[in-house]
């Protein structure tokens, strides 16, 4: 029994299915599992959420209610602009895995800025809906309506943080075609957060109040 | 990032497990020596494991003397031990002390410990993350009970806190709002480890360890991280909307404002039933560990064990209203969920089934961990049924909110849970300490558990059907509620013993282990893995990944079946147990930043009870901290080569500094 025979041995299965990974059980590295694990238990988190908004959507407690407020052609634009950071997202995973370390920039920087716009839009919203007299402690509707979408917002908003990360590590020369399944699980991330937008914009502000 | 590191674990080159010292940030790299500093960075899952096992035991100690508080305050009417609100505070305290500072964490130990012993790993897949896990669940525990000191006094809601009871109204002390944050942390930290142990029961299995070959304990804390998984966030959300009531005026559960306060009770439960199996689970995967190792068979119906776990796992997310018979969920609720609470009685059942036909016709050996687990069999049984007479709704309307909910709750969650863990810890002490403890004491001091358990318990079957209410901090007198309540109280006393026997025991048979042979790697004659490795297991594990070939792999190195169709021993322990002597094993490196950034999190907690200046430090913290986590990279780079440049085929470590490159 070498030891050291064994994992040599390893070492060299592991090389074959590519140059980063060591072999796992699976297949899937350990980072992207992980990913896709954490992302299952989110969909309980966001569940929860949406759930509470849909019990308390009408009790306005007498002043306005949330569904009230909606301005409903903003609130399409600025969710077409987090999808377009979807595709933008695809973009620079995919320049990324081709070695185009330029392209790959661009399109980081682009996701970022869109989510951005997105959470721009989120404030003007929120601040809207403040003068217009719907504020977070308003009525149950409203509660549930600012914790929703706001934690549906820092959910973009570490998004960006991530973005912004991978492009000072693709500015220093750290992230290359090597490591551009760090860009993917980021990229994972990204597109459930996008999903779920699609969720509440849907049954948030499509469905009305009764 | 290198958060997410990828993990090096196979056999180097290099010929030192240590690393050359090298200033890091702040901190200097830390080099996974023997000493307590060693302790603070480690990332080894056992020892992480160990940190566990020990923090959860130091807060059995405190729920228990909780539970002695309000075992003496019951002991005969009108007691004056406590004060009716304080009473509130230390009931609440017990039970939330019990189940996410002592039964959880001590999982956890088992979890972290074992999974990637019995998988062949050598470590989980994201060591500094399991590191981070235990620190914030660590910080959670203790910020938890700094209520008593800084907070006005403890939580006075119940450990289910329903609302409106946990409003700013009836509880206006700080103590619900350090519990709706205090379990937040500790959930992120249960979060944080389901995601890696379920990647590393995944992903990390030896050659071989196809699932349906994972030894059953793995399997059973398989299923147990996939129900934290998906449970934790739903009470996450509850706590959050509980946390913004009372700190940002929200409006969740005011029903002033039109509020409901089923909501609450529903996102409680629907955590709250998984939870139940979260805390029984990896007692059943001991119990089916141990059982047919003194046994001398195989665990009777692996199939069935294995998908009766799966099948609890499912079926326990639909039962959850049966807490909430009597809370106006409407009769055809009512109808369904007591269908679905029976039905969920079945795979439990066929555990136990199974677990009496292994050791039907075993040979079987009474060591303290058998006895422990047969208990454990027993007693849970008893739980159960009382489980099913709550099911009928119309019983339980009679039963709920008395003793003998008391009673059910503890005779599943400590007769199933705790002796369940207590048969793994006499079982694997010697895999884990290189020594036994010792069974003489082990022997009383399960005896009097036993006993002191039943005395404490049982009784309050009769007291509950009599109709006293749980909850209530004294008794008239002439209920007829006198007598049980004192045997009840003698009863914890006894419980009281046997742990205090327990700790005596730890200690002496340490102080014991010099004059004694050593336990060796095998000593139970075991059936997996962990076995065939030394005792106490060296630090890389296993020297090199076992070949798995079946069930019980390790059972069958050992014996075979001859011609005439019987079991004969074909090789020794000593023959074909590895020696843990491979060197230059190539390990993760140590880290405080896992520590640091859950040192931040308190302080977040604190900052939106007191001041937000301090959350805005303890998120600048925490974030600093991952920052610094992620740019460390997860090998000290003096053990590097050069790397990025060329062709990497013949150098190990090259793979593995990428890792800590890709942030
Ligand atoms: C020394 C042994 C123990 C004694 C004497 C004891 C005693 C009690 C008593 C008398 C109550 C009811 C208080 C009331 O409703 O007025 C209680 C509640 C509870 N106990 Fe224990 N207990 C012990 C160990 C445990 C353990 C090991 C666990 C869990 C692992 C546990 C979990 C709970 C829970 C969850 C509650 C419910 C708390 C609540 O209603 O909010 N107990 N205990
Ligand atoms: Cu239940």
């Amino acid at each position: 029994m070498s030891a050291e025979a064994v994992t040599a041995d390893l070492g060299h299965a592991a090389d074959e299915h590519g140059h980063d990974e060591h072999a796992t059980t699976t297949g899937l590295s350990h980072t992207k599992l992980a990913m896709w694990v954490f992302l299952g238990s989110e969909c309980l988190l966001f569940g929860g959420l949406i759930s509470t908004y849909l019990l308390y959507k009408s009790r306005g407690n007498g002043r306005t209610l949330p569904t009230d407020v909606f301005d409903i052609p903003f609130t399409s634009v600025s969710s077409f602009v987090l999808l377009m950071s979807s595709l933008t997202m695809v973009l620079a995973l995919s320049a990324v895995s081709r070695g185009e370390d330029e392209a790959g920039r661009t399109w980081l920087l682009a996701t970022a800025l869109l989510g951005g716009v997105f959470i721009g839009g989120q404030v003007y919203e929120f601040t809207s809906f403040v003068r217009e007299g719907v504020a977070f402690t308003t009525n149950p509707a409203s509660s549930a309506f600012f914790t929703l979408t706001g934690f549906h917002g820092v959910h973009v908003s570490l998004g960006i943080v991530m973005l912004m990360s991978l492009f000072v590590a693709s500015v220093k020369g750290k992230l290359t075609q090597r490591n551009a399944e760090t860009v993917e699980i980021v990229g994972l991330y990204w597109h459930f957060v996008d999903i779920v937008w699609i969720f509440i914009f849907t049954v948030i502000y499509l469905i009305p109040a009764d | 990032m290198a958060i997410t590191e990828k993990t090096p674990l196979e056999l180097g080159p290099g010929d030192s497990v240590r690393y050359a010292e090298r200033p890091l940030g702040v901190f200097t790299r830390p080099q996974g020596g023997r000493g307590w500093r060693d302790w603070l960075s480690t990332v080894d899952h056992k020892r992480i494991g160990i940190l566990y096992g020990v923090s959860a035991m130091f807060f059995f100690l405190v729920g228990g003397v909780e539970a002695l508080l309000i075992r003496l305050q019951l002991a005969a009417p009108e007691g004056s031990v406590l004060s009716a609100d304080v009473y509130n505070q230390v009931y609440t305290m017990h039970g939330v002390t019990m189940v996410f500072l002592f039964i959880m964490p001590l999982a956890a130990a088992f979890s972290n410990y074992f999974i990637p012993l019995q998988i062949g790993a050598r470590d989980v897949a994201f060591p500094r993350l399991n590191a981070l896990s235990f620190w914030i669940w660590l910080s959670g525990a203790i910020f938890l009970n700094t209520s008593w000191m800084v907070g006005g006094g403890g939580a006075d809601c119940g450990w289910f806190c329903y609302s409106t009871n946990s409003g700013v109204a009836f509880s206006p002390s700080h103590g619900v709002d350090f519990y709706a944050i205090g379990l937040q942390i500790l959930g992120i930290a249960s979060l944080v480890s389901s995601v890696n142990l379920i990647v590393t029961c995944l992903n990390m299995r030896a050659p071989g360890m196809t699932l349906m070959r994972m030894p059953v304990l793995t399997w059973m804390l398989l299923i147990t991280q996939f129900l934290l998984l998906f449970a934790l966030p739903v009470i996450t959300v509850a706590l959050f909307l509980l946390m913004f009531d009372r700190l940002f005026d929200a409006q969740f559960f005011n029903p002033d404002a039109g509020a409901d306060p089923l909501l609450w009770q529903h996102l409680f439960w629907i955590f709250g039933h998984p939870e139940v199996y979260i805390i029984i689970l990896p007692a059943f995967g001991v119990v089916s560990e141990v059982i047919p190792t003194f046994s001398r068979k195989p665990l009777f119906g692996y199939e069935f064990m294995v998908f009766s776990g799966i099948a609890i796992g499912f079926m326990g997310w639909g039962v959850w209203a049966h807490h909430m018979f009597v809370s106006g969920i409407g009769p055809i609720s009512v109808a369904a969920f007591s269908l679905s609470t029976m039905f969920i009685a079945v795979p439990t059942g066929v555990k136990v089934l199974n677990w009496l036909a292994t050791m039907w016709g075993g040979k079987l050996r009474f060591t303290v961990a058998m006895k422990f687990a047969v208990a454990t069999v027993a007693m849970f049984t008893i739980g159960g049924l009382s489980g099913v007479t709550h099911s009928v709704a119309p019983a339980d309307t009679q039963q709920t909110d008395t003793y003998y909910i008391v009673a059910h709750f503890h005779y599943v969650i400590f007769g199933g849970g705790v002796l369940g863990l207590f048969a793994g810890i006499y079982f694997w002490w010697p895999k884990i300490w290189g020594h036994f403890l010792n069974e003489r004491l082990g022997n009383w001091s399960f005896w009097i558990m036993l006993v002191g358990f039943n005395l404490t318990f049982g009784p309050m079957h009769i007291l509950g059907l009599q109709g006293m209410s749980r909850r209530i901090d004294t008794y008239a007198r002439g209920y007829g509620f006198e007598f049980w309540n004192m045997a009840a109280t003698v009863g914890s006393l006894l419980i009281a013993v046997s742990v205090v026997l327990f700790i005596w025991n730890v200690v002496k048979s340490k102080r014991d282990a010099p004059h004694l042979p050593p336990p060796g790697p095998d000593p139970w004659d075991g059936r997996t893995l962990e076995w065939s490795i030394p005792s106490p297991v060296p630090v890389h594990n296993f020297d090199t990944v076992p070949q798995v070939h079946g069930r019980d792999e390790w059972w069958h190195t050992k014996y075979a079946e001859n011609d005439e169709g019987k079991v004969v021993r074909v090789a020794t322990v000593e023959e074909v147990a590895q020696t843990g002597e491979a060197t230059g094993v190539h390990l993760p490196s140590p880290s405080f930043w896992p520590l640091a950034v859950a040192v931040g999190l308190p302080l977040i907690g604190y900052g939106l009870i007191f001041n937000l200046w301090l959350a805005l430090i303890g998120a600048l913290l925490t974030i600093a901290s991952l920052y610094s986590w992620a740019l460390e990279p997860v090998d000290d780079p003096d053990a590097a080569h050069d790397h990025h440049e060329e062709d990497h085929e013949d150098d190990e470590n090259e793979d593995d500094q990428t890792g800590g490159h890709d942030s």
